[in-house]
């Protein structure tokens, strides 16, 4: 008879690295997203030019080589990362080139008698985008945003190919130890999905917050 | 570590190898995916609320987990119970499953868009079921579908170097031998992300033109 408890323990364990990977990764990659985003939107040449560049790289080659290439060879150019960090740097790097694109769609989308009203106030560009078209725009990502954080916690799973003690890398311990091999990924399969409904959820019920007041004012 | 073209032409031909079987997992892939997905969608629909349910809760639960913890299951829980796949074959039917859930809901999407006044009118003319579908609602809802489908197909493409974690022998698996082999990684990871990259950046443009080609209905 299996010891499952302490099993289990192993893999709530699991359950936190994975937990903590998709909360830093998603700051970085909201962090990504913006800058690359309104840098797509940028005046110069160069920040728009270097933005695509960032966002077509990011998103044309798969999280798994990015992350491997961070882990296995920016150790040869002398940039040694931990796991963690290798795992966060790449999942918040890909994620925010998806989302850059949801940042500039969102702020395209506001309308243009927005801008034209601001230039009626007299805002400045940056007044304009922080006090006008931002707040607005942040509404119509968040949806967007809410999949693209179940997308990082999806990909959260490859970092255990790279040694990191994530739910995917414990659920093969407790497989290569117990012999016993649905119990464990049935359960991180049930935790996965768990966290991806908190994640729905949660982005829903701000979205709701966030959206409150402005009946009548979006059509 | 320097780059050396050497050894780039010394594993190329491995490499080549890899890359053969990673079209072929994306090809095989991809139909299944196209079948899957239109499964579901044609189940959703189903006036069978018992049928609908489920299979929308299955979809929900496939779409929300990682594909890499899936390929795991099929891989490694399946013989078990007496089912013993290829490698290849569980990727392929990890890609398959994991994506129908995703081009589901392109299905489901371009269903709903073509206008009600477009069944009533089949049904006015006293066209069958069959006719209907065949006639009237697939000719007008297909070719919107085609960018999104397409755009999957190449999302599922890059997802492909995970087979390599059930053995599947594709373009990273073959990197990551020859890696360990020489203990060189800059060039063979590298090779990886550029050939990814590359491919990706032409579906870019295949994609631009499918969007062009296929992606409004006249107005």
């Amino acid at each position: 008879m299996t010891q499952w408890s302490g099993y289990f323990g192993l893999i709530l364990q699991g359950a936190l690295v994975t937990i903590e990977l998709t909360l830093m990764g998603s700051v970085l990659a909201l962090i990504m997203a913006f800058l690359a985003g309104l840098g797509r939107l940028s005046r110069f040449f160069a920040i728009r030019a270097l933005a695509t560049t960032y966002i077509e790289f990011f998103r044309g080659t798969s999280i798994f080589v990015q992350l491997f290439w961070a882990y296995f060879v920016l150790p040869f150019v002398g940039i040694s990362l931990t796991p963690l960090q290798a795992g966060v740097l790449a999942l918040g790097l890909n994620v925010g080139a998806y989302a850059a694109e949801v940042v500039r769609g969102a702020i395209q989308s506001i309308g243009r008698e927005q801008y034209e009203a601001c230039t009626a106030v007299n805002l400045g560009r940056w007044q304009a985008m922080r006090h006008v078209i931002l707040p607005q725009a942040l509404l119509v990502m968040l949806p967007t945003f809410g999949n693209n954080a179940i997308e990082l916690l999806k990909a959260t799973a490859v970092v255990s190919l790279i040694s990191l003690t994530d739910l995917t890398f414990q659920a093969q311990v407790v497989r290569s130890q117990t012999g016993n091999t649905l119990v464990p990924f049935t359960t991180i399969l049930v935790i996965y999905f768990g966290l991806a409904l908190i994640i729905s959820w949660g982005v829903r019920s701000l979205e709701r917050r966030m959206a409150r007041g402005l009946d009548g004012v979006r059509v | 570590m320097e780059w050396d073209w050497n050894f780039v032409w010394e594993i190329m031909p491995t490499l080549i190898e890899g890359v053969k079987i990673t079209i072929l997992a994306t090809l095989l892939g991809s139909v299944l995916a196209a079948m899957v997905g239109l499964a579901i969608a044609l189940a959703r629909r189903s006036p069978n609320k018992g049928l609908s349910r489920s299979v929308g809760f299955l979809a929900e639960f496939i779409r929300g987990t990682p594909l890499l913890v899936q390929l795991y299951f099929i891989f490694y829980v399946l013989p078990d119970i007496g089912i013993l796949l290829p490698p290849l074959v569980a990727g392929v039917i990890g890609l398959g499953l994991h994506y129908g859930t995703y081009t589901a809901e392109v299905y489901r999407a371009g269903i709903d868009n073509v206008p009600r006044g477009q069944w009533e009118a089949a049904k006015a003319c006293n066209l069958n079921a069959r006719q209907t579908w065949t006639h009237i609602i697939m000719p007008q809802a297909i070719p919107p579908m085609i960018p999104a489908l397409a755009n999957y197909f190449i999302a599922m493409f890059k997802e492909t170097p995970l087979l390599s974690a059930i053995t599947v022998l594709e373009l990273m698996n073959q990197a990551k031998s020859v890696a360990n082999t020489y203990y060189r990684y800059v060039e063979p990871m590298t090779l990886v992300g550029a050939f990814f990259l590359a491919i990706s950046l032409f579906s870019v443009v295949l994609l631009r033109w499918l969007e062009r080609r296929y992606g409004r209905i006249e107005k």
